[in-house]
């Protein structure tokens, strides 16, 4: 099953690909982020009591609710991107279009949620 | 790649192993959950969330519209948000999240661990890792 690589995992770590390798990482840092999230809360929810009680306010946290909505805002639109240029793979002849049109959507989206996350946390 | 390989369509290109099936089923439930959320979003401003939520209820909402997420609102009465047809919505919502972001884990595994043994670990682990999540999560909506 697999392909064998011959690459080492620090080797791996290290990549850096060119053109849409920002995206490419960021998509798997922001999907990361969301399952560890998801999982915390699931398991919170569920367990509830003091060992609930302590994840709760890990991720009601203002700054680790400000890294979950880039995750989640990051990855939803870097996703529809994704999911577009896959289904109409003629449109990959326009994949740096599309990643500037991405970066114009997501930079105020995400500035103003985290402006007002910020006000809300610390101005109240 | 060259341009010809790019523009076959994707029937063209051989949905025949079971990697490849989840290629196309991580970009379908990517708009299936793109279609929930906004099924979610329209329902909370059509039951009164313009005058009793803000943007993070809202939003809380919107990515799983499980009724614990509006408690803590000015909501005079959560009935409304405590349907089967609500409950089914962030019944679909989990199952596709799981599954989508379950596969993504493995995706990413298998970009770091080449051997077939530590392959096989890691689909173990994650079959069961997506059968608890799923099932604890769906006990959390059909209870709360």
């Amino acid at each position: 099953m697999g392909l064998k690589r011959d690459v080492s995992l620090s080797a791996g770590l290290r990549y850096r690909g060119p053109a849409g390798y920002l995206t490419y990482i960021l998509h798997r840092i922001g999907g990361l982020g969301m399952g560890i999230f998801i999982a915390m809360h699931i398991l919170a929810s569920f367990v509830g009591g003091r060992f609930g009680g302590t994840l709760n306010g890990i991720y009601e946290n203002w700054a680790f609710q400000i890294f979950i909505f880039f995750c989640a805002l990051f990855h939803a639109i870097n996703g529809l991107r994704i999911t577009i240029l896959d289904l109409f793979p003629k449109l990959l002849d326009y994949q740096t279009e599309a990643i500037w049109i991405e970066w114009a959507v997501f930079l105020p989206l995400f500035g103003l949620s985290a402006y007002v996350i910020l006000t809300t946390a610390l101005g109240g | 790649m060259t341009k010809k390989s790019r523009t076959l369509s994707i029937k063209a290109r051989g949905l025949s192993n079971f990697e490849s099936i989840m290629w196309l089923f991580t970009r379908l439930s990517a708009l299936g959950m793109y279609a929930l959320i906004l099924v979610a979003l329209i329902g909370a401003l059509i039951m009164g969330a313009r005058n009793h939520m803000n943007l993070a209820d809202v939003m809380r909402w919107a990515f799983l519209p499980n009724v614990s997420h509006v408690q803590s609102t000015d909501l005079q009465s959560t009935d409304a948000w405590a349907t089967p047809f609500w409950r089914l919505t962030a019944s679909a919502l989990l199952l596709l999240a799981t599954a989508h972001g379950v596969h993504g884990l493995v995706v990413i595994a298998d970009d770091y661990i080449a051997s077939s043994k530590g392959r096989n670990v890691v689909r173990l682990v994650s079959i069961i890792f997506m059968t608890a999540m799923s099932l604890m999560g769906l006990w959390l909506i059909w209870t709360s």
